[in-house]
């Protein structure tokens, strides 16, 4: 697994690549929330593009992205998720709390 | 080999985290004998990742000391039969862990089972408190060429 973070703006961009499971979910966790601590932001999106497998494990993660950033007033987006992900992210409902995008430009355009 | 047998498998591994995803890899390597569909794959990866994480955190608290084994069984009506055992602490109420959204630790989405009865016809779970948990999963795969639509 392998995150890069970039600020555009007031928005944190997390591009994530390879799988999010047990094993690699709280790395993930501590990497964004670090970054979250350090800066305020309005929005964080997560660009899951690279991101070629997800289970419960990294569902949750994404929850307790979402309950954080919630919390301090911000929001979540969900950007370039691939078919199988996609589909993960809809049986969860999770697509029902966090807005999911094709691109970050059309969570800018929003 | 048994008759009806195709093939299987079996694995032990530490209760760690880093053998999840040898788990899936090994698991969709072998299914694919069975000339699956990419979807059905990726299913199998979903649920075996699940079970092995389960074993991992409720069935030994994330201890590394545990073992989980993994066995597959490709049978001649392709048909996939998994199984995950753990020795850890067991499950005290199996109906209860089977609700959708319960989970026994916090922060956890308890949708491991909810994604193991969604994409298996068949879901197992028995399990003896101080004993271990056994969880078999059966499903009958998709002749080539055909898909599940929606």
């Amino acid at each position: 697994m392998h995150v890069e973070l970039e600020s555009i703006r007031d928005t944190l961009m997390a591009r994530i690549k390879g799988e999010i499971d047990l094993a690699t979910a709280d790395e993930l966790r501590d990497i964004i929330d670090d970054r979250l601590k350090k800066e305020k932001f309005k929005a964080v999106i997560l660009d899951l593009g690279g991101v070629s497998f997800i289970d419960s494990s990294g569902l949750g993660f994404i929850l307790g992205r979402y309950k954080k950033i919630k919390d301090q007033g911000g929001k979540l987006y969900i950007v370039r998720a691939r078919t199988s992900v996609s589909r993960i992210l809809e049986l969860s409902g999770i697509k029902k709390l966090i807005p999911v995008y094709a691109s970050e430009n059309e969570v800018f355009q929003n | 080999m048994v008759a009806g047998v195709k093939n299987w498998v079996r694995f032990e591994f530490p209760s760690i985290s880093e053998n999840i995803s040898f788990a899936r890899a090994c698991s969709a390597a072998f299914a694919s004998q069975l000339d699956c569909t990419l979807e059905e794959i990726e299913e199998l990866k979903l649920v075996v990742s699940e079970a092995v994480s389960n074993s991992i955190i409720h069935g030994y608290g994330k201890r590394p000391d545990g073992v989980v084994v993994l066995e597959i069984t490709l049978r001649e009506e392709k048909t996939i039969d998994i199984v995950v055992e753990d020795k850890g602490c067991g499950i005290e109420d199996v109906e209860q862990a089977l609700q959708p959204a319960y989970s026994s630790v916090p922060d956890r989405m308890g949708l491991g089972f909810v994604f193991m009865q969604s994409f298996m016809e068949k879901l197992e779970v028995t399990s003896e408190v101080g004993v271990g948990t056994k969880v078999r999963m059966v499903k009958s795969l998709l002749p080539s060429g055909e898909d599940y639509g929606d």
